[in-house]
């Protein structure tokens, strides 16, 4: 019943244009590092991104790239220590969160902002029924009667296609096979109804056809309760097909941010570039695949200059010395890359 | 024709499921790898794809004769592999070799990359004399794209791409005919996977090897395979050159595992029919009688549950497929509920 007023203000079909401050995630300059016995690892420096309702943003990025932190961040779960935040804001309908107290934020958790994880073995606790974790929301939050929150919690399996979910409500996680706890896990998420929702590769531990199911199943709840979605992931065939912006990220950083039938026609940043032709493309057979050389950098001991400069195939001298901006090249896209409007401008 | 390298006939691999510590009864079988036959022949690269549980793993496991099979046969060179001991599996133990998953856990991490790669040598000294062995392993550090100067170190001190490639210069130690590669990228960065996937590559071609490529991505499987075979519960359900798969594919199972994967492609978005699978894969201790696929096919009849389907060439189709309505998808349909 009190559920109901939530995601009111939220502009359902926003396009995030001229619409200075009403946006509904804001991530400013953030800044991360991790202080650990063998140094300081700069994790992420200087990420700026945002989500408006109805929207999904995509965070590309391979391990290390920072995009997991970055989620940890927003959701004041960033383990501390060994991590730091040591600058930058994280905005929720304009307001900080990273200077509220940890009962407003408590209170932004799971009714504003919610997320799923990866691993749905370890993100559910493994001696409480799924149903019992799914209706202590109602309880806690909702100040729900025992019997009330069981019946909306059967409600919520219900909404995420679990069969028989009167049956299942009683069930452990183990009991649950792969995409089904994964499932859980979205319902558990939604229960509280939250306007915006990250997606912490939610996919990437299931096979293919139950990775369909479920990618189905986030967007259709998307679309019915207009969320802003982030989904995190490092898989480009999954980003093309749901993903109406992406962030790539690289070494803690923005590297490209693009629409994403932009940023697959015509990448602006050579990382990009690189990474869609490494990919093997099960629609066409390719001869040998053209590889991004050497290693991402150690976050520890980052490269002068533009991050990506040791592997970059159009690398010059200035790329060595200044850190390229990430600048605007209009139609919302942004690039941080020294030679960014050669590579729109080229053929 | 070229040769058969492999021939694995009527492979089947069983676990028990026991119940009791002291007084154990065995109460069913998980059965991981029931039936299987195919060639591999020598030089090219067979495929073999399918979802977690669906037996890819034990045939890795039956293949290397690290598990004795149930029953059937597996062949290497007309030899039964599982009836051979002593000197003689020693030395065909030589010719196929085995690439594993996981690069952080098949590395022992008290063992330097030296003595990793060295290692065959010690159980088979007749390949390289104590005396050239240094220089052996750097050798093939070289080859698989490492720095010989890195001889001493830990695995902890390299990434993970890097520690496929010692994986891949371990196996090559001995110089063999066949390398079982077991997932080998699923576990590295997409930049980091088309290393290795070139790597591999080059790798057959300098030294004329076969491989056995077992993985889920269905993308990677076809970069790579010559022939692909596609498995579903311990049942191989088709198998073809990678374009009798990949375009011409006439089992259901197939069908729905290419339509699902996703392409990095955002302008086919529309276009693209997904077969949605309803449910999930059932329990390989009791699976479904008939084909083993009927729970989830929109296409099965009273027949699929009575009647195993033969792995077969049927009418209107050049490849084998396991379905008794194997038939080419001409319209593209979705296939929204069951």
């Amino acid at each position: 019943m009190s559920d109901i007023l939530v995601s009111e203000q939220s502009a359902p079909g926003a396009d995030g244009s001229g619409r200075p401050s009403g946006r509904l995630l804001e991530v400013d300059d953030l800044r991360v590092e991790f202080r650990t016995r063998d140094g300081v690892a700069k994790v992420i420096n200087g990420v700026t991104y945002h989500v408006d309702a109805g929207e999904t943003l995509a965070v590309l990025g391979e391990s290390g790239s920072g995009k997991s932190v970055t989620a940890q961040t927003i959701m004041g779960i960033l383990d501390t220590p060994p991590g730091f935040v040591t600058g930058g804001q994280v905005r929720f309908h304009g307001k900080d969160m990273l200077t509220m107290s940890p009962e407003q934020r408590r209170r932004i958790r799971g009714e504003g902002i919610a997320m799923i994880f990866q691993d749905s073995l370890s993100a559910l606790n493994p001696v409480f029924t799924v149903g019992f974790q799914i209706a202590e929301q109602f309880r806690i939050r909702r100040g729900m009667s025992r019997s009330d929150a069981k019946k909306r919690a059967i409600e919520m399996l219900d909404q995420v296609k679990i069969p028989n979910a009167k049956g299942r409500f009683s069930n452990y996680p183990h009991q649950f096979s792969g995409g089904m706890r994964q499932r859980a896990m979205i319902a558990m998420s939604l229960a509280l109804d939250p306007e915006v929702l990250i997606a912490d590769e939610p996919t990437t531990a299931l096979d293919v056809t139950v990775q369909a199911q479920i990618m189905d199943l986030l967007g259709e709840l998307q679309r019915e309760r207009q969320m802003g979605m982030i989904l995190i992931t490092h898989d480009l065939g999954v980003v093309a097909d749901v993903a109406d912006r992406i962030a790539v990220m690289y070494a803690g950083r923005i590297v490209e941010e693009a629409d994403v039938y932009d940023l697959y026609r015509k990448p602006a940043h050579p990382y990009t570039l690189g990474l869609l032709n490494s990919i093997p493309r099960m629609d066409e057979k390719g001869q040998e695949l053209r590889t991004i050389k050497g290693l991402p950098p150690n976050l520890m001991n980052i490269p002068p200059g533009c991050a990506f400069n040791p592997r970059c195939p159009m690398a010059q001298p200035v790329c060595r010395e200044k850190v390229p901006p990430l600048l605007q090249l209009g139609n919302g896209r942004a690039s941080a890359c020294h030679f960014a409007e050669e590579l729109v401008n080229r053929d | 024709m070229t040769e058969n390298i492999i021939e694995v006939r009527d492979l089947v691999k069983h676990y028990p499921v026991t119940r009791g510590v002291v007084f154990k009864k065995t109460i069913g079988h998980v059965k991981a790898v029931d039936g299987v036959s195919f060639d591999l022949k020598a030089g090219e690269t067979l495929g073999v794809v399918g979802e977690s549980g669906c037996g890819k793993s034990t045939l890795a496991r039956v293949l290397m004769n690290l598990e004795k099979p149930t029953g059937g046969q597996v062949l290497y060179k007309g030899q039964d592999i599982s009836k051979l001991s002593g000197g003689a599996l020693r030395r065909l133990r030589r010719q196929i070799q085995l690439v594993m998953q996981d690069p952080y856990t098949s590395l022992n991490p008290r063992m330097t990359v030296g003595d990793l790669i060295g290692e065959p040598f010690e159980i088979h000294p007749e390949v390289a004399p104590r005396g050239s062995r240094r220089t052996k392993v750097k050798e093939l550090l070289d080859l698989v794209g490492l720095n010989p100067e890195h001889i001493n170190r830990y695995p902890h001190q390299f990434s993970g791409g890097q520690r496929q490639r010692i994986g891949i210069a371990r196996a090559l130690a001995l110089r063999p005919e066949v390398i079982v590669c077991d997932e080998p990228v699923s576990a590295l960065d997409v930049s980091i996977q088309a290393q290795v996937m070139n790597l591999l590559e080059k790798l057959q071609g300098e030294f004329g090897l076969s491989y056995v490529f077992i993985a889920h991505d269905l993308s990677v499987v076809r970069h790579l395979s010559d022939r692909v075979a596609v498995m579903y519960l311990g049942k191989m359900v088709e198998i073809g050159t990678e374009d009798e798969i990949y375009e011409r594919p006439t089992h259901p199972y197939t069908q729905a595992l290419l339509s699902a994967v996703p392409v990095p492609d955002p302008t086919v978005r529309e276009s693209k029919a997904i077969i949605r699978l309803q449910g999930d894969v059932p329990s390989p201790v009791s699976p479904p009688s008939g084909c083993r696929f009927r729970t989830r096919c929109w296409k099965a009849q009273d027949v699929c549950a009575q009647e195993v389907p033969l792995l077969q060439i049927r009418p209107g189709s050049d490849h084998p497929s396991a379905c008794h309505f194997a038939e080419k998808r001409e319209i593209v349909v979705t296939h929204d509920a069951a």
